[in-house]
């Protein structure tokens, strides 16, 4: 008990602090998982609404793959990049191991099926309401898509949550590739997973603490925005 | 309607990333020092890397792995040197032609540790081996790290000497814990079981709970730490010559003067190389 | 109501389709000139939506040819549809139809004004910037005429516009089919609804069970039908 009670002050003390290792954890955190999720919904959107709007042979089987690679453990996608991008890999060329550009690379393959698996949910369920009056219209593939994903906007705003809070979240693909690397790659999760190795349990407990207000900030954002527009609009 | 999407869509968005990526500026790519979570737990490491860098004005990033994960990385060329404490295994590195040379940095003590009750009667043992022994005779439970770090290297060697092989017998006793140093005596802590493990690591860990340093005397359980330069013939990419003056700097008068001074909790938790090794130098 | 020519008329010629072993249409055809009024008149399942899907292109039929007076890219271009039940893009509504115009590739700075335009035909204006799908069942349908309107059809297609809507709702909807007919528009119109039929068509294409029965003028066909199906249909015995 007394552990808990010490985490709430740490977190406050934290909070309250603006310690700048502890404020550049928490921007690092945010850079790198924003970062993620911006790339992830570049490709994660157009391929959720390619796979939901297009019949090619394999269809079913990348579906599968997608609904599949929504639960990829942090480590493997961890190991596949850090084997990709350490010295003796492929990519070793380019240095980027042990660097944020490796953690948002990670975090980014954790994040595009998330994206797009629920993507191609609510644009398949979007485009047999709209579908008929689209191709009435005889508009382009790209111009489909851009309807598609426009119209969805507030159901999409929930899947881009989702992917971030995957990716904030998560401490095993960042421990792998990141490295922990004080004031270059330490997160808010490696500085938790560092603070309980070292026995600090309230310390760590206070980061964790400070992380879930930075998610139930996310959350009540986005919730906050979905249910103006509804309520102003019953647009979605 | 794609201009739409350009100006609505696409435009903030790779904006939003180019910006939140500017802020990762490519300047002199800093030293990068693979080392072990015990020189790290102990709480040496950053300031000790913040001095060298006032000195010298090299940035230096550690990543921190066991040993074994350390000299892994090395071989791959990941990092620009090592700071390890597993000589058998940095003599392998050296010999495959991984490193340039085996510098002696600093040294210090394993410990074993268990409950303040003591059931084994580890306190009152003769050596380091026989207090192994003891426990594995009353089968008290013991929390290994298993995970190939120097630490893990260290104690499995003493249980060598004392002739048990508990991780090849899987003994009800013995708990692989596998992941590090401080989830062990985490561990060790909550179930009031034996463990080994290494002063660095020890005099900054924090929940004790009953635990305390049973055993620490005598020649078995000297903990040497070595910088080993990654060999620039087989690694066209590291940086050599900062690595150089890390380990001049650490070898040399400033570095063992900040280690010999450096202390958590009114205790240091290690001894410059010089000290120990002074017959070598 | 386009300044070149027509697209119209089509023809189609033995028309057929074919849905998991059933035959839904079986030699079908027909020709539709530009100006009068068609209706397409049947029970339900005769098969009316589907041949009005087949003819503006959401189908491929499984045999049979549909031919449009102009190439094919300018004919796809030059016809709007309008369904049973509207389809509402979660937009206001003048968003939806802005969007139609923008699909159909009309320069951004005349869209507003034909939407308004359309609006305003439509009786619409004061919603213009309400959600669409907030709006009432004839409104919507409206709506749906509106945008159909705006992107300036040769022909508009209609399948059943009035079939879930109150008498006031009809009556609204039936006089802005007559405003695109007295714009040039071809109207080509599916109903079950004999007094809508009677209402709406010069002309009256009988469709029962998949096959083509009668065409011609509709006087003459509801004075006296030709086959006994169209006897009874007119009679109200024929239900399907």
């Amino acid at each position: 008990m007394d552990t808990f009670v010490t985490a709430f002050a740490e977190a406050g003390a934290l909070l309250v602090s603006f310690d700048l290792g502890f404020l550049s954890i928490v921007g690092l955190s945010m850079r790198i998982s924003l970062t993620a999720v911006v790339l992830a919904c570049l490709i994660g959107f157009p391929l959720g609404a390619i796979v939901a709007l297009t019949h090619f042979p394999g269809r079913g089987a990348v579906t599968l793959l997608l609904n599949t690679f929504m639960g990829l453990p942090p480590v493997v996608v961890g190991l596949i990049v850090f084997l990709l991008l350490s010295r003796a890999g492929p990519l070793g060329v380019l240095g980027l191991l042990f660097t944020p550009a490796a953690m948002i690379i990670a975090q980014t393959i954790l994040v595009t099926p998330i994206i797009a698996a629920l993507t191609r949910q609510i644009t398949s369920d979007l485009w047999i309401e709209y579908g008929e009056h689209l191709r009435s219209l005889n508009a382009s593939p790209l111009g489909t898509v851009v309807t598609l994903i426009a119209d969805a906007r507030y159901s999409l705003a929930t899947v881009v949550l989702a992917g971030f809070g995957r990716a904030i979240a998560e401490v095993g693909a960042v421990m792998i590739v990141g490295g922990n690397i004080d004031h270059a790659t330490r997160v808010m999760t490696t500085a938790i997973a560092l603070e309980t190795s070292k026995g600090n349990l309230s310390t760590a407990l206070g980061l964790g603490i400070v992380l879930m207000a930075l998610a139930l900030a996310a959350n009540a954002a986005v919730q906050l925005i979905n249910s103006r527009a509804q309520r102003r609009a019953a647009l979605a | 309607m794609v201009k739409r999407l350009l100006r609505t869509v696409l435009i903030p968005a790779v904006s939003v990333a180019l910006f939140l990526q500017a802020a990762e500026v490519k300047s002199d790519r800093p030293l990068m020092l693979g080392t072990t979570t015990s020189v790290e737990n102990s709480g040496l490491l950053y300031p000790l890397l913040v001095a060298f860098r006032a000195d010298t004005g090299i940035e230096v990033r550690t990543v921190v792995r066991g040993t074994g994960a350390i000299l892994q990385l090395g071989r791959s060329g990941d990092f620009d040197a090592v700071l390890v404490h597993h000589p058998s295994a940095e003599n392998t590195f050296l010999t495959s032609g991984n490193g340039l040379a085996r510098h002696p940095v600093m040294t210090s003590r394993f410990l074993i540790v268990g409950p303040t009750a003591d059931p084994a009667q580890v306190r009152s043992a003769s050596d380091a081996a026989t207090a192994l022994a003891r426990i594995a005779t009353g089968s008290f439970d013991f929390i290994s790290r298993g995970d190939e770090s120097g630490t893990n290297a260290a104690e499995r060697a003493l249980w060598a000497r004392a002739g048990i092989y508990p991780w090849s017998t899987r003994d009800g006793w013995y708990h692989e814990n596998g992941s590090g140093m401080g989830a062990t005596l985490n561990m060790a802590s909550v179930l009031s079981a034996y463990s080994f493990t290494e002063s660095g690591s020890w005099t900054n860990f924090a929940n004790r709970g009953d635990l305390a340093i049973l055993f620490s005397r005598g020649p078995y359980l000297a903990n040497p730490y070595a910088i080993i330069p990654i060999n620039p013939a087989r690694h066209p990419h590291v940086s050599a010559r900062s690595a150089a003056r890390l380990v001049d700097w650490l070898t040399g008068p400033a570095g063992q003067a900040f280690i010999a001074n450096f202390q958590v909790n009114g205790t240091p938790p290690f001894a410059p190389a010089g000290k120990t090794h002074r017959e070598r130098n | 109501m386009s300044s070149t020519v027509s697209i119209l008329p089509l023809r189609v010629q033995h028309l057929a389709f074919e849905a998991n072993g059933t035959q839904l249409l079986d030699d079908v055809g027909f020709t539709l000139e530009a100006g009068r009024r068609t209706v397409l008149l049947g029970p339900n399942g005769a098969g009316k939506s589907l041949l009005l899907r087949l003819c503006h292109g959401l189908l491929r039929p499984t045999s049979g040819k549909i031919q449009w007076s102009a190439g094919a890219q300018r004919a796809t271009r030059q016809q709007a549809m309008v369904f049973q039940r509207p389809v509402m893009l979660r937009r206001s509504t003048i968003s939806n139809i802005t969007h139609a115009l923008a699909v159909r590739g009309v320069a951004r700075e005349k869209r507003k004004a034909r939407a308004e335009s359309a609006l305003e035909i439509a009786g619409l204006a004061e919603l213009a910037r309400r959600p669409a799908r907030l709006l009432s069942g004839g409104e919507q349908q409206r709506l749906a005429l509106a945008r159909a309107w705006a992107t300036e059809p040769d022909i508009l297609f209609l399948d059943e516009p009035c079939a879930s809507l109150d008498p006031a709702a009809t009556h609204y909807v039936e006089a802005l089919i007559e405003g695109f007919h007295a714009d040039g528009t071809k109207i080509f119109m599916a109903t079950h609804d004999l007094m809508q039929a009677r209402r709406i068509g010069d002309e009256i294409l009988f469709l029962h069970k998949g096959r083509l029965l009668e065409s011609g003028d509709a006087t003459a066909f509801f004075v006296q039908p030709k086959t006994k199906e169209g006897r009874a249909f007119i009679a109200g015995e024929l239900l399907w």
